[in-house]
């Protein structure tokens, strides 16, 4: 950490210099962080939106088109079955047709994405005519969806994130502020997947970023709640898991009662758990089938475009002749494991801020890289160290 | 406007302007490919057929082809450019330039490539801003060009809408910038040039004709042809529409709003009163249909009205020009000329405002009151091109474009006169300033009473927008629904009008008090 009086000369010439160049020296400068987050955000919308200029996924493609598609039959189911049905198998439900494979929290966003679209539009959601709806209509209300989720969620947590993050640090030049909102939020990775192909991430990284938020600022119970609704939108986020479980773990062995912070940690996540869940807590059977839905294990270990470790090696060794499925799951899952195992060592001897955003990082990276059936990543904190 | 604040850091200490104005064009041509699937007028089917037309008839048919109705009505030097264009388009796809296949075609390749032309022909817009804007300090540099490069009205023009502003003001801004250097044959030489490209900037022929009276010799050689061949009375023709109606379809906010909606209100009076007013037949946009007039009261305008109205206009900065042909003021003269050109011209589209208001930014950011004018004229000018993008797919980014520039015009310009205003300050104020910029205390208390303020009309004029804007949108339909579906529209025209009139004559008073 630097001294006090070494900050405070780099700040004064900081100011001076950028305001002898840069015509945007009072926005920088002299805006608040809120103010200064409020113009960024605008110019990160108008990007959105500019991307949700172009087609979607799937587009123009029968008979199954694509991402675009499958939120749109959710939402098509959620808002014409009862909370029961959503899941099943039936006679107003095909679940080989784009069937729910996301948790409720993801069934409940769709549901009240749903009613708004049966507000404006409701050929676009009618349950079976709907399928394969295509509109100029639609598409814009659909595009709505998410950039409103994203500014309902993702956009406040980022800016919890930087009040958070930037009351701890001794670093206070604005212009370093603004640069890190941007990369946040201009995260191209993010707008492309949410705004062009199509999905809702914004939902589950939005929490899983309030989340770091909240641990960052002492508010571990917060903290988890935040993360528990990441992992009920969508089972991608447990890829952050064994950063939070370490870093928490670490944190309350550390407290007077160790035992104590570990009940009540565990009681807030089952809370949290069990509220989420609740419509489908009624027999074992129906909690157990939804399970089943959300883990795709039946699917391949690696899709042929995505960017990890056993596709690129698969050029040299051909994983998938070499063992049957049940090994191959072994081997993801402890390399997985393995290449994990160092931050959460880590994190469990010395919790640390900064331990836990590197933790973050390595974590996602080791379930991206290694583990079986990876998919898309996103980093919601590399720029914090 | 994010991604600036992480190029200047790094570029201002290591690189010169020329790399930073790379950055500007860059940031604006990422904006301008990601517009490429948005709205598109009729405009761009124009400029298609221009391509197939200049590319498949030899030349002594282009001012003659009638297979579309979207016959060539620019001056020969654009047709020379679009023949220019359709040699490539052939090579991307030859459907293009199919005089009769290729009628409304909509492939991605048609759509990319001329969207893309747009983009590179931006080149001679940054030329022109680069020559204008060398001798100034980096600062300014900076601010205007984020006013000119960023434009959110020649992202809407060009790029949404389709058309090829940015190229035709590029070419207008070289030649003041030679005006400005003292090198008038050159700058003349120029306008001329960019009078062969787009006729409609002959407005201000008058001001350069009195600057300088040596350039028809150019206006020869791109007529020539069309001489040769005894055409030219078809292209003077086609260029010149007097034909069509007093106003565009949907009315520019000029000076003729004002006439038309008091030939309506005295109608409606004087019906009450009794008198028996005839409802008239013909409309002020579809031109002069026979003998009968448009208005029902007030006396029936034509297009020597209109030039004589032009020319009385402008006639306080002939004086001027004439009196003392200063280089440094050409350019608010000119913009001058287009205002009057705009606000009481024959047939005036709404886009017309460009031509002013992108030279008017580079008087801008001399003085706080020509900023706090073009704070307005640039917000009001911007708004009334709303219109032109109506699909809901555009909305928010209208919105948000116009919502972007005013911040970064008032930071800006705040900014820009921060340092003026402090000149006077004691210099304990400025040691007061570094425990001070965390919080936003008395000090920009003190910046917006010296420097760069908006009055309180100004203030009341903005929210007036939005109130405007709101009942369009929502008020409107809701009360309304589908009774009067022409109020949104005319509102939107009256109230720009008022605000073009104010900069009309905000910038007459300027140049009559001027030395």
């Amino acid at each position: 950490m630097k001294n006090k009086t070494k900050k405070n000369t780099t700040t004064t010439t900081t100011y001076d210099n950028a305001n002898s160049n840069n015509p945007w020296s009072t926005l920088i400068n002299k805006g608040t962080t809120l103010t200064t987050f409020t113009t960024i955000a605008l110019f990160v919308f108008l990007i959105r939106f500019l991307v949700s200029l172009y087609p979607y996924s799937g587009f123009n493609t029968p008979p199954k088109f694509g991402d675009f598609e499958a939120q749109r039959h959710w939402m098509e189911i959620t808002i014409n079955l009862p909370v029961r049905d959503w899941y099943k198998n039936g006679t107003f439900n095909d679940l080989s047709y784009w069937g729910l494979d996301y948790p409720p929290l993801t069934a409940y966003q769709s549901w009240v994405h749903g009613v708004f679209l049966r507000f404006f539009h409701p050929e676009s959601v009618e349950l079976f005519d709907s399928r394969g709806h295509e509109s100029y209509l639609g598409k814009q209300l659909m595009r709505w969806t998410v950039i409103s989720s994203d500014a309902l969620i993702f956009f406040p947590a980022v800016l919890y994130f930087i009040i958070v993050h930037y009351n701890q640090t001794s670093r206070s030049r604005k212009t370093d502020l603004a640069l890190h909102i941007t990369m946040l939020l201009l995260n191209p990775c993010l707008i492309l997947i949410d705004h062009g192909h199509f999905q809702y991430n914004c939902i589950s990284l939005g929490f899983t970023v309030a989340a770091v938020a909240a641990i960052l600022s002492e508010k571990d119970l917060v903290g988890s709640v935040f993360y528990c609704l990441a992992l009920n939108h969508k089972q991608m986020s447990a890829y952050f898991a064994p950063a939070f479980f370490s870093h928490l773990f670490g944190k309350c062995l550390r407290r007077k009662h160790p035992l104590l912070e570990v009940t009540k940690l565990g009681l807030v996540v089952l809370g949290t758990f069990a509220a989420v869940w609740w419509p489908y807590l009624y027999s074992t059977q129906s909690f157990l089938e939804i399970l089943s839905r959300l883990a795709p294990f039946e699917r391949g270990i690696f899709e042929d475009y995505v960017a990890n470790f056993w596709c690129a090696t698969s050029i040299i060794i051909k994983w998938k002749r070499l063992f049957a499925t049940g090994p191959l799951k072994l081997l993801s899952f402890s390399a997985t494991i393995i290449s994990c195992f160092p931050s959460m060592v880590q994190q469990i001897k010395s919790p640390s801020n900064k331990g836990f955003l590197y933790a973050l990082l390595n974590c996602s990276l080791a379930f991206y890289l290694f583990s079986f059936q990876g998919w898309y990543y996103f980093l919601p904190s590399k720029s914090a160290s | 406007m994010g991604k600036e604040k992480l190029s200047f850091k790094e570029l201002d200490d290591s690189s010169g302007p020329k790399t930073t104005l790379w950055w500007f064009f860059l940031l604006a041509a990422c904006i301008k490919v990601l517009l490429f699937p948005s709205y598109r007028s009729t405009d761009f089917e124009v400029h298609r057929n221009w391509l197939a037309l200049t590319h498949s008839l030899p030349l002594s048919q282009w001012y003659f082809d009638e297979t579309s109705p979207w016959t060539l009505d620019y001056p020969p030097f654009f047709a020379y450019f679009e023949h220019f264009l359709s040699i490539f388009a052939h090579l991307v796809d030859p459907k293009i330039v199919h005089l009769q296949e290729g009628l409304n075609y909509s492939s991605n390749t048609v759509v990319y490539f001329q969207r893309f032309t747009v983009i590179l022909s931006d080149l001679c817009l940054l030329y022109g801003v680069y020559r204008i804007t060398r001798k100034l300090d980096s600062r300014k540099q900076k601010l205007i060009w984020s006013l000119v490069i960023w434009s959110p009205m020649l992202l809407i023009v060009d790029h949404v809408h389709f058309q090829y502003n940015g190229f035709l003001i590029g070419i207008l801004l070289i030649s003041l910038s030679y005006l400005e250097e003292g090198r008038d044959l050159l700058g003349g030489f120029v306008f001329a040039v960019l009078l062969c490209f787009k006729h409609l900037f002959a407005v201000a022929a008058p001001v350069y004709f009195i600057y300088l009276l040596r350039h028809y010799l150019v206006f020869a050689s791109a007529f020539g042809p069309f001489f040769h061949l005894g055409q030219i009375q078809q292209v003077i023709q086609r260029l010149f529409p007097f034909g069509r109606g007093l106003c565009h379809a949907y009315w520019a906010p000029n000076f003729w709003v004002f006439y038309i909606m008091s030939d309506k209100g005295l109608a409606f009076i004087l019906r009450k009163l009794g008198f028996n007013i005839q409802t008239p037949a013909a409309s002020f946009t579809a031109g002069l249909v026979g003998d009968s007039s448009p208005f029902s009261v007030l006396p029936r305008i034509t297009p020597s009205v209109t030039f004589i109205m032009v020319l009385l206009a402008l006639s306080p900065c002939l004086f001027k020009a004439w009196k003392n042909p200063q280089p440094q003021k050409i350019t608010r003269w000119i913009s001058y000329a287009y205002t009057c050109g705009f606000l009481f011209g024959w047939h005036v589209h709404e886009k017309a405002s460009l031509h002013f208001v992108i030279p008017l930014a580079f008087v801008a950011a001399q003085t706080p009151e020509d900023a706090k004018h073009y704070f307005l004229l640039s917000i009001v000018s911007c708004y009334s091109l709303f219109p032109l993008l109506f699909e809901a797919q555009e909305y928010p980014i209208k919105i948000l474009l116009l919502l972007l520039h005013s911040i970064l015009m008032w930071s800006g310009f705040s900014a820009q006169f921060y340092d003026s205003a402090e000149t006077g300050v004691s210099t304990a104020h400025t040691k007061k300033k570094a425990g001070q910029f965390e919080s936003k205390g008395s000090l920009s208390a003190d910046v917006r009473n010296n420097g760069f303020v908006i009055g309180l009309i100004e203030k009341i004029y903005l929210v007036g927008l939005v109130v405007v804007e709101i009942w369009g949108q929502v008020l409107h339909p809701l009360l309304l629904g589908d009774k009067l579906a022409f109020l949104p529209l005319m509102l939107i025209s009256v109230y720009c009008a008022l605000g073009i009139m104010y900069s009309w004559i905000w910038q007459l008073r300027s140049i009559v008090k001027s030395h």
